[in-house]
């Protein structure tokens, strides 16, 4: 809500109609409850009314055995080539704000309803 | 027509376009910048800063007095503590002649950087070389809220079971050192293999080492005070103190 606060003020915005978050399943947070949060925290902010979308990409290794990058289960993070447990995590983990869409004070024309 | 985005519509009732703004900041931005701080003073008073994370009861306090009857003659140690109530963690550790600072987290369900950061204004650091920090018990939360620690220790007693690592993958992945707690409760129970603990937590991806503890041992202490002897010492010839990523 702050980081929205702050852009809201570097654009103008008057109110946000968008906010893109990215909550891999290994960042440790749960989209339904973050899902909730924001209806919760939104009410009389500039971010009331918005549509949240939260994203979440599958997880993915990276091994160091055998190169191969792979989808894998979220507690399940070996290498699903060749099973070596000696892996990376590429995606999955991401937990950030990706992308807003507000409407701002530049436009004095009227908005109409799509 | 529009000229901006083709909607057909006259110009002068175009709507007001929204403005797009790629923004690719962590959700966490804020704790991460307060961890950031609480990092450079650790390293400025060259502490080392362990975040000791586990489930309630493990036995993280018990294994802390153990640790400081054992290490306290060859290192300053103090200790933060949180809990969501009482004062009683920090009690016990003051009692073997440790500074210790209680957190109450009230409602809280992990310790954040801000927190941690007030209690480090009622530490002196120059005076510390190793701290602790004992999160508040809990295998989910504490784990996506960096304190500015070098290094996590995760304890997993034997009475959780060995299949703790893959029901909390997000907490044991974080882990540096994870700890088989209670390890001396292993010959009366029949359902905790150690192998299979650690086969659970390279399933992860982690190369984490794992070390059995026994607070109530002396003997059976001893492989973890070695290994922190070893990231104290890192720590003194300013080698980087992290032992995996």
């Amino acid at each position: 809500m702050r980081q929205l606060d702050d852009l809201a003020a570097a654009h103008r915005a008057e109110r946000f109609r968008r906010v893109t978050v990215e909550v891999g399943p290994l960042s440790g947070v749960e989209p339904d409850l973050l899902r909730r949060a924001f209806s919760l925290l939104s009410p009389g902010t500039r971010a009331d009314g918005a549509e949240l979308v939260i994203n979440s990409s599958p997880v993915r290794v990276h091994c160091s055995g055998c190169g191969v990058r792979s989808t894998v289960p979220l507690n399940r993070l070996t290498c699903a080539s060749c099973g070596d447990w000696r892996t990376r995590v590429i995606a999955g983990d991401e937990l950030f704000l990706r992308r807003v869409e507000m409407d701002t004070s530049g436009n004095e024309e009227p908005a109409h309803v799509h | 027509m529009c000229t901006d985005c083709g909607c057909g519509l006259p110009e002068h009732q175009h709507h007001a376009h929204p403005e797009i703004v790629d923004v690719m900041t962590p959700l966490l931005a804020e704790n991460d910048r307060v961890a950031a701080h609480n990092r450079e003073h650790f390293d400025r008073a060259g502490v080392l800063a362990i975040n000791l994370m586990s489930s309630p009861g493990a036995g993280k306090t018990a294994l802390l007095e153990a640790t400081i009857e054992r290490l306290g003659g060859e290192c300053r140690i103090a200790v933060v503590e949180g809990d969501l109530e009482t004062e009683n963690d920090a009690v016990r550790i003051r009692r073997l002649g440790v500074p210790a600072v209680q957190i109450c987290t009230t409602t809280t369900c992990h310790l954040d950087a801000t927190m941690l950061h007030r209690a480090l204004h009622e530490l002196d650091l120059a005076e510390i070389d190793l701290l602790f920090v004992e999160n508040v018990g809990n295998l989910v939360c504490p784990a996506s809220f960096d304190l500015g620690q070098h290094l996590n220790v995760t304890l997993l007693s034997t009475t959780e079971g060995d299949d703790k690592p893959a029901k909390y993958p997000v907490m044991f992945r974080a882990a540096d050192l994870v700890l088989i707690s209670k390890s001396d409760l292993i010959e009366v129970l029949d359902d905790f293999d150690v192998a299979a603990a650690t086969e659970a937590l390279r399933g992860l991806g982690s190369s984490a080492t794992v070390l059995e503890t026994a607070a109530r041992r002396a003997v059976a202490v001893e492989p973890w005070l070695n290994w922190l002897r070893a990231r104290l010492s890192d720590r003194r010839s300013q080698k980087p103190v992290a032992v995996a990523e």
